[in-house]
């Protein structure tokens, strides 16, 4: 990879105006999460208040448990809403890795960290062809990954009716290397008698590293070049079709680490399970302030994103509000905090 | 194009061909897997004859599997040509009935979970002259429907079955939980618990697709009301779910299921599932298949008419020696 074409490190221009220093304040209004932050802090007020067991530390440990399954994937998919690109198959993507890892296991009577190394090939294999079809093909990831979708989809069901007969894989919990895989990837360990999940630490890495790659790295620069403009960024000597296809597999590596915790922790894996969570990803990115059009966002947005998704969705069973209204409910806190993230962030603008 | 010897690809093959041969496992995997007791028979002499199963069934959903596998078992056996097609949409569910009457074949077997939609397909199928059966869903509709016998459960009955054991297992508050929102037969069973519990009745929706989720939502749901202290999952892989949350909840709630899948025997043997309520898919799909071939070749109507129930049969300590062994195969 060359790395002469770095437009990350520029020579100081001139001081002008553009560039004068800004108040502590006015610069930490104007980052893409401070409004998701504040939205977060008013859902937590909002059930802190309503909801007595909320209130307690294991409550909360829960609902950071949830909200990094969602906040796991969502790292690397707000990264690639940032380059300007979409993933649909992110959902089923962790099934299949979880499928992968423990049929591959089982059939050929393994060591299971064998079966999680063929899973982590293949989903890289499933974000590269996502990224190489589109920068190969020009047709938007929406409809590219759509279709991977679907394709996931299916093969899901199929190959694993295909090797094991049924629609779930076997039980791989006696298979050795279990114990030590479910270690990494679905421990608990208590935290002054708080259960913690092994998942927040790693999602907290991720939302770490992701946001490192983000504003310290060129190849940062380069995925808001990308997702800003893909031709301009080009013609300045990005590499866009390495950034995007790049992105589409950081997709895949952290929808591969997705499906691993969700085999260890429940031994099996339907071949169902999945859909629909690609949107919980991409609403979490957006909440967390990314703009679906690129070029703007970042992982502690997202990552405060699925904070709030998850403190939604498991808020409303500790208020014990009418289960049959849980969706609206879902959907109404979710459209405020969006509400409240574009409110805040326009009064930001303003402030400038 | 691609230099073999030097490709990453290669390389990671390698790796994985090394990993895979240092790597094996003396522990679980296929090779300890007993060979599975498939149900196999002699196979009828009489022609051979086309029979199309319609349901609305989710394709990955290990319930319609097992009633899958007992349709084919019986169309093996009675030298029967099985077509097997299912879309939860009632509307295309319908288109369907009416492709396998547009492509002739010898008899139906449909479930009816919506029978409005479906009734008017059923209709035409036996104005063709098509023999059709009903299963599972429609123990209600389909006499009037034309179909001429119905093999399955009643979902009210088992939902009532489930309530009353959980009240004479002195069980005082109640929690069910509905996997997917919205489906009439789900609704049934745990309005079923409703009316014949003794005790205190909640219920919950959880998202069916989402384990880590569904755990989530139903360990906050026995947090925020500590007095639950049993609760009822409509499927059986939910089941496990709820076993998982009981414990990341510090509860002391037990655990009961409807439906039954391959990991539920071992953990209604070592106590974490107290029973599982089974309405016999397996039974359901064979009983469909081979009620239509006895019709064609015999004339005979099982069930003379009348529903003929495979469920709610109770799957619990006392019987699980010998359901488990089959339920390990996929079969139960």
């Amino acid at each position: 990879m060359s790395q002469t074409a770095d437009v990350g490190v520029k020579p100081p221009p001139p001081r002008d105006e553009r560039v004068a220093q800004r108040s502590l304040l006015s610069r930490l209004l104007t980052r893409p999460e401070i409004g998701a932050l504040v939205g977060a802090i008013i859902i937590y007020i909002i059930f802190f208040a309503v909801a007595p067991p909320f209130r307690d530390l294991d409550s909360l440990a829960t609902v950071l448990y949830v909200s990094s399954t969602y906040g796991i994937p969502a790292v690397a998919v707000a990264l690639l809403m940032i380059g300007g690109e979409f993933d649909l198959s992110a959902g089923v993507a962790v099934t299949s890795s979880a499928l992968v890892a423990s049929m591959f296991s089982y059939q050929f009577t393994v060591n299971m960290w064998v079966g999680v190394v063929v899973a982590l090939v293949v989903a890289l294999a499933i974000g590269f062809i996502n990224g190489y079809l589109v920068v190969r093909t020009g047709i938007p990831s929406f409809l590219v990954t759509l279709g991977t979708f679907f394709m996931l989809r299916g093969l899901n069901l199929a190959v694993t009716k295909l090797v094991t007969g049924n629609v779930g894989t076997n039980d791989v919990s006696n298979i050795q290397g279990f114990e030590s895989a479910r270690k990494v990837f679905a421990s608990t360990f208590t935290v002054g008698g708080v259960a913690i999940r092994v998942t927040l630490l790693w999602w907290l890495l991720f939302v770490v590293a992701g946001t490192w790659v983000l504003l310290r790295t060129h190849i940062g620069n380069w995925i808001f070049a990308v997702g800003g403009s893909a031709p301009n960024s080009r013609a300045v000597g990005v590499p866009v079709n390495r950034v995007k296809i790049g992105l589409f597999m950081t997709v895949g590596f952290l929808c591969w680490f997705t499906g691993m915790h969700i085999l260890f922790a429940f031994n099996t894996v339907q071949s169902g399970i999945g859909v629909g969570n690609e949107f919980i990803y991409i609403v979490a990115a957006v909440v967390g302030g990314c703009l679906l059009t690129g070029g703007y966002g970042s992982a502690i947005g997202a990552a405060i994103g699925a904070f709030i998704f998850g403190m939604a969705n498991q808020g409303i069973v500790y208020a014990g509000w009418n289960p049959d209204w849980f969706y609206f409910f879902l959907g109404a806190l979710l459209l405020g905090a969006i509400l409240l993230n574009n409110w805040v962030r326009k009064r930001a603008e303003a402030m400038r | 194009m691609i230099r073999l010897r030097h490709h990453p690809l290669v390389a990671v093959l390698a790796v994985l061909l090394l990993l895979a041969a240092a790597g094996c496992s003396s522990s679980g995997g296929k090779k300890a897997e007993q060979a599975s007791q498939n149900v196999s028979t002699g196979k009828a002499n009489t022609p051979n004859m086309t029979i199309a199963m319609v349901t609305h069934g989710a394709p990955s959903d290990t319930f319609w599997d097992i009633i899958r596998k007992g349709a084919s078992a019986a169309a093996a056996k009675d030298n029967v040509t099985l077509k097997y097609s299912s879309d939860p949409d009632s509307g295309k569910q319908a288109t369907l009935i009416q492709s396998a009457i547009d492509s002739k074949v010898d008899g139906i077997a449909v479930t009816l979970p919506d029978p409005p939609a479906i009734a008017p397909a059923v209709k035409k199928a036996i104005a063709a002259g098509i023999p059709v059966v009903a299963f599972n869903a429609g123990i209600g509709q389909y006499q009037e429907s034309g179909a001429m016998s119905y093999f399955g459960s009643d979902e009210s009955l088992a939902g009532q079955t489930a309530g009353k054991r959980a009240s004479d297992d002195g069980y005082k508050h109640v929690l069910c939980v509905i996997q997917f929102q919205g489906q009439v037969q789900l609704e049934a069973r745990c309005d079923g618990v409703k009316s014949t519990f003794s005790g205190k009745w909640d219920k919950i929706y959880v998202n069916g697709n989402d384990r880590p989720a569904e755990q989530s939502t139903i360990a906050a749901k026995l947090k925020q009301d500590s007095s639950i202290d049993f609760v009822i999952t409509l499927g059986a892989p939910d089941a496990l779910a709820a076993m998982n949350a009981v414990k990341d909840s510090g509860s002391k709630a037990k655990v009961g299921t409807f439906d039954f899948n391959p990991q539920i025997p071992p953990k209604i043997q070592s106590g974490e599932l107290q029973w599982a309520i089974d309405q016999q898919p397996y039974l359901q799909g064979y009983l469909s298949v081979d009620s239509l071939w006895l019709y064609k070749t015999n004339g005979n109507v099982l069930g003379g008419g009348k529903p003929t129930l495979t469920g709610p049969f109770v799957v619990d300590k006392s019987n699980i020696g010998v359901v488990g062994k089959f339920a390990a195969s996929g079969t139960r």
